[in-house]
């Protein structure tokens, strides 16, 4: 009779969870700014500079509050605004490699004292490929651990530790070299 | 609220992603936070409920996509300034009855919207503009459940006799709006 071991639990749980999966209990939105509004702006400052990180900012959240209302697993919000943040990071990026600017008609980084202020380190990191980019700057300008920085960028937590870990090893080789 | 979150609330205002607004507003009888879908006013509440619990409430039965919009509550605060300085004794807001869901509820609470100002009826009147003048403790159930107290009156709805009966925002306001109403 093995199966009879089977804890109760199991079997009255499961309604309860059939009915969540109908419906899911979402925080205000407003909770969502309130808490993280601040580490997504600092995530998105690392990712594409003080600048374009306005937009970026403003494009991050009003993707997610289109998405809102149809999310099905409420489970780890934070992440998945991470996520949306490491996408529009990435079309930025994109965004420059069609249209580079020209580096010589840049200002002499006058308009803009807080890239000045930034250390180079990071605009090395922006070098980065994508997954290797967002991992770095989730990890150290957002102080995610590496689970959370696995459900932002979809991959489980060992490939986001090995994203950090291969980052870095590129910084220090460019570093070393100059 | 910093500049840019101010920015991002006006977008998605502009893109009409905001179902649920909500502001706080200082009043004689507390700091009260109200909110309102596009169809109008939705919920009053006094400052003895949590209003995280108010808050969760609205994500949980209308939408998540809730936020602070302290504009799109100008009228509401407006009338309601108007209110406690005795200067509005109607309010002409539209509302929303989406949080009042049973039909009987819904009655009590429209007949209490037609009490005149600074005028009161008994909890059994409302139970009879119900239709059910014998569900007079359904009545001061719904009537407790108002979630647009003081622009819908249910401090107007008194026991028999003229005891104060109950009131959400406890029996002080209660006897407050009265007062009010009675012109000092």
């Amino acid at each position: 009779m093995r199966y009879s071991r089977q804890p109760a639990g199991d079997l009255t749980s499961r309604p309860v969870a059939a009915q969540r999966s109908i419906h899911v209990k979402l925080p205000p939105f407003q909770l969502l700014l309130d808490s993280h509004s601040g580490e997504l702006f600092r995530f998105l400052v690392a990712s594409v500079g003080p600048v374009d990180a306005e937009d970026a900012f403003q494009e991050t959240f009003l993707s997610a509050l289109r998405a809102y209302p149809k999310l099905r697993d409420a489970s780890n919000l934070r992440a998945w605004l991470f996520q949306i943040a490491h996408r529009k990071a990435i079309d930025v990026h994109r965004a420059r490699a069609r249209n580079p600017v020209p580096v010589e008609t840049l200002p002499e980084q006058a308009t803009s004292p807080r890239t000045e202020s930034e250390p180079a380190l990071w605009r090395a990191v922006r070098r980065l490929p994508d997954k290797q980019r967002s991992a770095v700057f989730l990890r150290f300008a957002a102080d995610l651990d590496y689970a959370q920085i696995g459900a932002a960028l979809e991959c489980s937590e060992p490939a986001a530790r090995q994203n950090v870990r291969a980052g870095l090893a590129t910084i220090r080789k460019g570093w070393a070299h100059g | 609220m910093d500049e840019r979150v101010s920015r991002l609330v006006r977008r998605a205002e502009e893109e009409g992603l905001v179902d649920v607004a909500y502001a706080e507003t200082d009043t004689p009888v507390g700091r009260l936070l109200v909110a309102a879908t596009p169809r109008g006013l939705v919920r009053v509440c006094f400052p003895r409920e949590s209003y995280d619990d108010v808050l969760g409430d609205l994500a949980d039965r209308l939408s998540p996509r809730v936020l602070e919009v302290p504009g799109r509550l100008d009228e509401v605060r407006r009338e309601l300034d108007e209110y406690f300085n005795g200067r509005r004794q109607r309010f002409e807001l539209p509302l929303d009855w989406s949080l009042t869901t049973s039909d009987f509820r819904r009655r009590v609470l429209e007949r209490t919207v037609r009490i005149p100002y600074g005028e009161t009826i008994s909890y059994r009147d409302a139970a009879a503009a119900a239709g059910n003048d014998r569900a007079v403790r359904a009545a001061g159930t719904a009537l407790g459940a108002n979630p647009i107290p003081i622009v819908v009156p249910c401090h107007r709805v008194l026991r028999t006799g003229g005891a104060l009966g109950g009131y959400g925002g406890g029996l002080d306001t209660k006897r407050y709006l009265l007062q009010l109403e009675a012109g000092g």
